[in-house]
């Protein structure tokens, strides 16, 4: 486990992120209103972050969601033949921010 | 009226080429519900077969506009959506959007400043709606205000690899000569003209201390473009003591300059 956040912090592939506006449109499907300028806090190392400034890599099969302090996954989202899962578990709630 | 999260239909109403590799298409939207200055779109396109991808555009216009906005793509060698753009969409052709998207990259007049803008190639296209937005309110303030108050304070750093890469580059000069207070400043990263003073470097801590210099230390920063550069920037500004929560960014992925 910390071998792989090492190795995510030094990715190259970090270039390869885009950020949390970029599901900004898929977020707002799945809440059914906009919340990148709300809040959330990270379940892993308790770090609250805007959901615009969280790392998101959407190039793979699903959507991978990663807080921008530890690294470790927040949200992740997959498109599945029966539907759409979202899973939150890696993040403890969502407030509304400034 | 037209629900932001609701797939709906525009057309293109006029293509426009602002350097060789970059293209601003108008699309018609009566329907269109408004936005805020730095706020996107999501494209759709499908295949005959059911196949569908989707990419987020910003939006160039400025909210004072009604009825349709700019979207302005780069082209991308091998990229699905902006080559498809580029090389099939013209006058007249529909394309399936929903909008406006996002809450945190965007900037209102109401918000003030000063306002220090960081832009990396395309990145420039959501800063430009809210110099857009800028120039509009001040010019609405300097109608109204019996003392003539100025606009915004505002300065935009833009990244751009060469002279004829400068996306916007005759609309900035004019904004830039409106003396209302906002400026622009160029760093050519690959190729400079001949007589060139400007930066001729990648944006580094140096560079940005100089641009914000004259707007102290109580500037709303906005960067937006390829991650790397975004990451730059904001580290930066980071360790030139802006508070974090004063810099809002928006990373582009690795496209870009
Ligand atoms: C919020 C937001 C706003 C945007 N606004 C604009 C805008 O105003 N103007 C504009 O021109 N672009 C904008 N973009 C970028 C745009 O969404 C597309 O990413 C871009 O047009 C490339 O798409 P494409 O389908 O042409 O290329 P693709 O087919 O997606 O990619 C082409 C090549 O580039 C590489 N590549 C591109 N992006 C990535 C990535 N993120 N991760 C890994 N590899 C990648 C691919 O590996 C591939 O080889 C914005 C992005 C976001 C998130
Ligand atoms: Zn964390």
């Amino acid at each position: 486990m910390q071998d792989r956040i090492a190795l995510m912090r030094d990715d190259p592939a970090v270039e390869l992120s885009v950020d949390g506006n970029a599901i900004a449109g898929l977020l707002m499907s799945v809440f059914g209103r906009e919340v990148t300028a709300m809040e959330e806090q990270c379940a892993h190392c308790r770090t609250v972050s805007v959901v615009g400034t969280l790392r998101v890599y959407m190039r793979g099969p699903g959507v991978v969601v990663r807080c921008p302090a530890c690294a470790e996954v927040v949200l992740r989202v997959v498109e599945t033949p029966s539907g759409r899962r979202f899973d939150a578990s890696g993040a403890t709630h969502l407030v509304a921010g400034r | 009226m037209t629900n932001a999260i609701d797939w709906q239909l525009a057309t293109v109403t006029a293509v426009r080429d602002e350097t060789p590799t970059v293209r601003t298409f108008t699309l018609g939207l009566p329907g269109w519900d408004g936005h805020r200055a730095g706020q996107h779109l999501d494209l759709r396109l499908t295949a005959e077969d059911g196949y569908s991808v989707e990419r987020s555009y910003s939006i160039a216009s400025e909210p004072e506009r009604s009825g349709e906005v700019d979207i302005t793509v780069e082209r991308i060698p091998g990229g699905e959506v902006s080559a498809f753009l580029h090389e099939v969409v013209v006058p007249g052709d529909r394309l399936e959007l929903r909008g406006p998207i996002g809450g945190y990259f965007v900037w209102e007049a109401a918000l003030g400043g000063p306002l220090l803008l960081v832009a990396g190639g395309s990145g420039v296209v959501p800063l430009m709606a809210m110099a857009r937005h800028r120039a509009r309110s001040s010019a609405a303030s300097l109608a109204t205000a019996a003392n003539g108050a100025a606009g915004t304070p505002a300065r935009l750093l833009l990244s751009s690899r060469g002279p004829e890469e400068i996306i916007y580059r005759a609309e900035l000069d004019t904004l830039a000569s409106a003396g209302d207070g906002f400026a622009v400043v160029h760093t050519l990263t690959r190729q400079q003209p001949p007589g060139w003073t400007g930066y001729a470097r990648r944006i580094d801590e140096a560079m940005l201390a100089d641009v914000l210099e004259p707007l102290g230390a109580s500037v709303r920063a906005y960067a937006c473009g390829p991650t790397a550069l975004v990451e730059t920037v904001a580290n930066g500004l980071v360790r030139l003591g802006l508070p974090p929560d004063r810099i809002r960014t928006e990373r582009f992925g690795p496209t870009g300059t």
